[in-house]
């Protein structure tokens, strides 16, 4: 059957009952991921999608992602910046899908930088 | 750029930096008229006449970290090689309307691509922007309205992963359809 506007309001019926568990702004990790011409061309979409699909599947409730603009390192372009509360910037480089799911799982749930794919692995 | 969801995508981005509350986009795609083309209309801040004149020069920009900008150039760039061409219609205060048009059965001419990824990522972006996204083939056409949306979710942000994943699932069976699959 083809897919209806409709049917998000199921989805909205479940959601609204998770939405209280949500945790406030100020505990939650901050991912942004570069979406300017050069982000773009360098692969930044399938990046953000993976990221957006990882953090999906697993309920991270406390995790937000944003797109921002040129980060100012375009040759390294995909990248994505990390936000601890507490901790340094994180900056990923040259980032891919499968990177960005392994980030995911090992820094946003273990809490364990992958250091091989930083700004600080690259330069 | 591989694709023309990618420039979708990118000329969108200044749409969203312009402060534009609605985007529309346009994708519309026909075999009779021999023509592939693209649109982003925007009710954002519009450009002067005077950076109008010279916005699809690379060495025009609006981004602070240094002093180059490739969309326009490079989208204006990729139509006109393929016999098409780019225009942009900006007004102060009103928003401004970009058009590409590409020849569709030039060898230069890109593929369409991940439409569904560039629709996604923009509304993921900005979850509290209008968007509208119509798509025409030869075969018909169809259109999301991310307000129409808003309304069946309530209060369910639309950036949830939830959500993107509906609506990448809900372009992807139009598409289809469009395609005549």
């Amino acid at each position: 059957m083809a897919k209806s506007i409709a049917e998000l309001k199921a989805i909205r019926d479940r959601m609204q009952a998770q939405m209280n568990l949500r945790k406030d702004d100020g505990d939650s990790i901050r991912v942004v991921v570069g979406m300017a011409t050069c982000g773009i061309a360098a692969g930044a979409r399938p990046v953000l999608a993976a990221i957006v699909d990882e953090v999906g599947k697993r309920e991270l409730a406390d995790v937000k992602i944003s797109q921002t603009g040129c980060i100012g390192v375009c040759r390294l372009e995909p990248i994505v910046e990390v936000f601890e509360p507490g901790k340094e910037k994180v900056t990923y480089v040259n980032m891919t899908e499968d990177k960005a799911r392994r980030m995911v799982s090992e820094h946003l749930v273990n809490h364990r930088v992958v250091s091989e794919y930083t700004i600080g692995a690259a330069e | 750029m591989k694709e023309i969801s990618l420039n979708l995508l990118d000329i969108a981005q200044n749409s969203v930096s312009a402060g534009a509350t609605l985007i529309e986009l346009t994708v519309r795609e026909s075999q009779a008229e021999d023509i592939v083309l693209m649109s982003v209309a925007d009710n954002g801040k519009g450009m002067s006449p005077e950076f109008l004149a010279r916005v699809t020069d690379p060495f025009t920009t609006t981004r602070t970290t240094r002093p180059v900008g490739m969309g326009l150039p490079l989208l204006k760039m990729e139509a006109e090689m393929t016999g098409g061409g780019l225009e942009i219609k900006s007004e102060l205060g009103r928003g401004t309307t970009v058009t590409a048009t590409f020849r569709r059965s030039h060898i230069d001419t890109p593929p369409l691509g991940d439409l569904k990824g560039t629709v996604v990522t923009l509304v993921q972006g900005s979850p509290d922007i209008d968007f509208v996204y119509r798509r025409e083939t030869d075969l018909g056409q169809f259109v999301l309205s991310t307000r129409e949306m808003r309304e069946q979710l309530g209060g369910v942000p639309l950036d949830e992963p939830e959500v993107l994943a509906w609506i990448g699932e809900y372009i992807e069976e139009n598409e289809q359809s469009l395609q005549g699959e």
